[in-house]
């Protein structure tokens, strides 16, 4: 099933620990600011995707199946 | 495994609870805290919690609907007691014995205290201790004296002082954090709360408290008195271990385990409750951060459910500390580092990276505000870069 990543800006503080887990997805740029590489990656990175979910310290990325997105 | 009790509610238990169902552990699945409270962050508390910025309904873990889906038996707010390793039967003092096939200990670590408790005088911890401060703080004390400059002296001094409180900081090292960034670096940070207006002292220490109802002051060892109304204590923190002490498991300064986060057969540890051989430090490591609960507590699940298969545990440890307006991450052990080199930006803008070495290999990255090399330099530590190569690396 495809998925979307959605991240909390207000809550992101841009530990970049997404970034060294799933840098197809993340990227802490110059700046220090976390940029979003794609909303809807490819599903061989869910795993990937989904421990940066975990480890963030602030909670800040969340995991939404396609059919959630739509409910909400 | 039919049934699995995990003895400890925080970060490190609920990670490894969470990572069992996710592998598939359909059996009876209980969750032991000694808190009245379900599994809540910590980082938070001597933060946004402690400066009234966040309700502490912020700091959940998970929420009540989600604890229902993961299935578990909560046990919160009820101790356990002991454990008894050959029959895999954990005590609770509620005089329930759970029988089960495996048990994750994630029971965590508490605050070292001093002398005897005295109104007025803190430690921080849990939620219930920070709401406390947090109502000493804005009763709008005339100083408070914070005992040791490590994680939560440093983040109390610096949430108090942007409160607007008058701040003594007492460390009896030469530098703030100094055991995990060395006496330079600490000495950085110490010129950080000092341009914030903390009266940082050094090199001395807690000679006592003065006071008989309520703390009036802090004695000191070079024999000055400093007046304080509130004293928060950060000396450290003692592994909850004593409801293993029959139990026949190694808990000198925590529960020794095997390279993959085995205690006993059935048994794993994880979290600032355990110790084990990092193989990749070559260092037996016991490590009280944020980021090894989450994954030692998922490493353990997995090594319970799949035996050896689960591999050794072999982390670069990390850890972040927001002081401030500065952000402070230390990837790697600086422990006997021979050699010692800024990478990027400077110590005056106080916005940089540098990295450590120690025979030959990159062993740390230190960073302020710099939260992509720390990350970049943490992969060149995990796969054992040289630290010649790392100075060159680019990014």
């Amino acid at each position: 099933m495809s998925f979307k990543v959605v991240v909390d800006y207000d809550l992101c503080e841009s530990n970049a620990i997404c970034m060294q887990i799933a840098p197809e997805v993340f990227e802490v740029r110059d700046d220090d600011f976390l940029y979003l590489l794609t909303e809807t990656p490819d599903d061989n990175l869910r795993a990937k995707v989904e421990e940066s979910a975990q480890r963030c310290p602030k909670q800040a990325i969340k995991v939404l199946d396609e059919e959630e997105e739509e409910e909400a | 495994m039919k049934a699995i009790a995990v003895v400890g509610a925080s970060l490190a238990g609920l990670r490894a609870a969470e990572a069992l169902r996710r592998d598939g552990f359909d059996g009876q699945l209980h969750l032991i805290g000694d808190e009245p409270h379900r599994p809540y962050d910590r980082p938070p508390l001597s933060k946004q919690v402690l400066a009234g910025e966040w309700d502490s309904d912020r700091t959940w873990l998970i929420s009540p609907e989600q604890l229902d889906d993961l299935g578990v038996h909560a046990h919160f707010g009820v101790r356990a007691t002991g454990l008894d390793v050959a029959g895999t039967t954990v005590t609770l003092a509620s005089g329930d014995a759970l029988a089960v096939d495996g048990v994750v200990i994630a029971t965590g670590a508490r605050c070292r205290t001093l002398g005897d408790p005295l109104p007025g005088v803190f430690t921080l911890r849990g939620l219930d201790d920070a709401l406390a401060l947090r109502a000493a703080l804005e009763r709008s004390p005339q100083r408070v004296v914070v005992i040791g400059a490590g994680f939560i002296g440093a983040e109390v001094a610096a949430t108090a002082r942007e409160l607007g409180i008058e701040v003594t900081m007492v460390e009896m090292a030469a530098a703030p954090f100094e055991r995990s960034l060395g006496a330079d670096m600490g000495a950085v940070l110490a010129e950080i709360h000092r341009d914030h207006g903390v009266d940082l002292r050094l090199g001395v220490g807690w000679a006592g408290f003065v006071g008989n109802d309520a703390v009036e002051g802090v004695a000191l060892t070079n024999g000055t008195t400093i007046a304080a109304d509130v004293v928060v204590v950060g000396v450290g923190v003692t592994p909850n271990t004593e409801w293993l002490a029959s139990s026949g498991l190694d808990v000198t300064n925590g529960v020794l385990c095997d390279e993959t986060s085995l205690a006993a057969p059935n048994v794993v540890a994880a979290g600032d409750v355990a110790r084990w051989p990092n193989a990749h430090f070559g260092d037996v490591m016991r490590v009280e951060h944020w980021d090894n609960a989450t994954t030692q507590g998922v490493h353990a699940a997995k090594r319970l459910l799949h035996g050896d298969s689960a591999g050794a545990y072999a982390p670069t440890p990390w850890f972040w500390s927001d002081q401030y307006d500065r952000k402070l991450q230390l990837a790697g052990r600086t422990t006997g580092a021979d050699s010692f080199q800024i990478v990027d930006g400077d110590i005056e803008s106080r916005r940089f990276a540098a990295i450590y070495g120690r025979a030959g290999q990159i062993v740390a990255v230190l960073g302020m505000n710099r939260p992509r090399h720390v990350m970049r330099y943490r992969g060149l530590i995990d796969s054992q870069t040289s630290f010649s190569d790392a100075l060159v690396a680019e990014f």
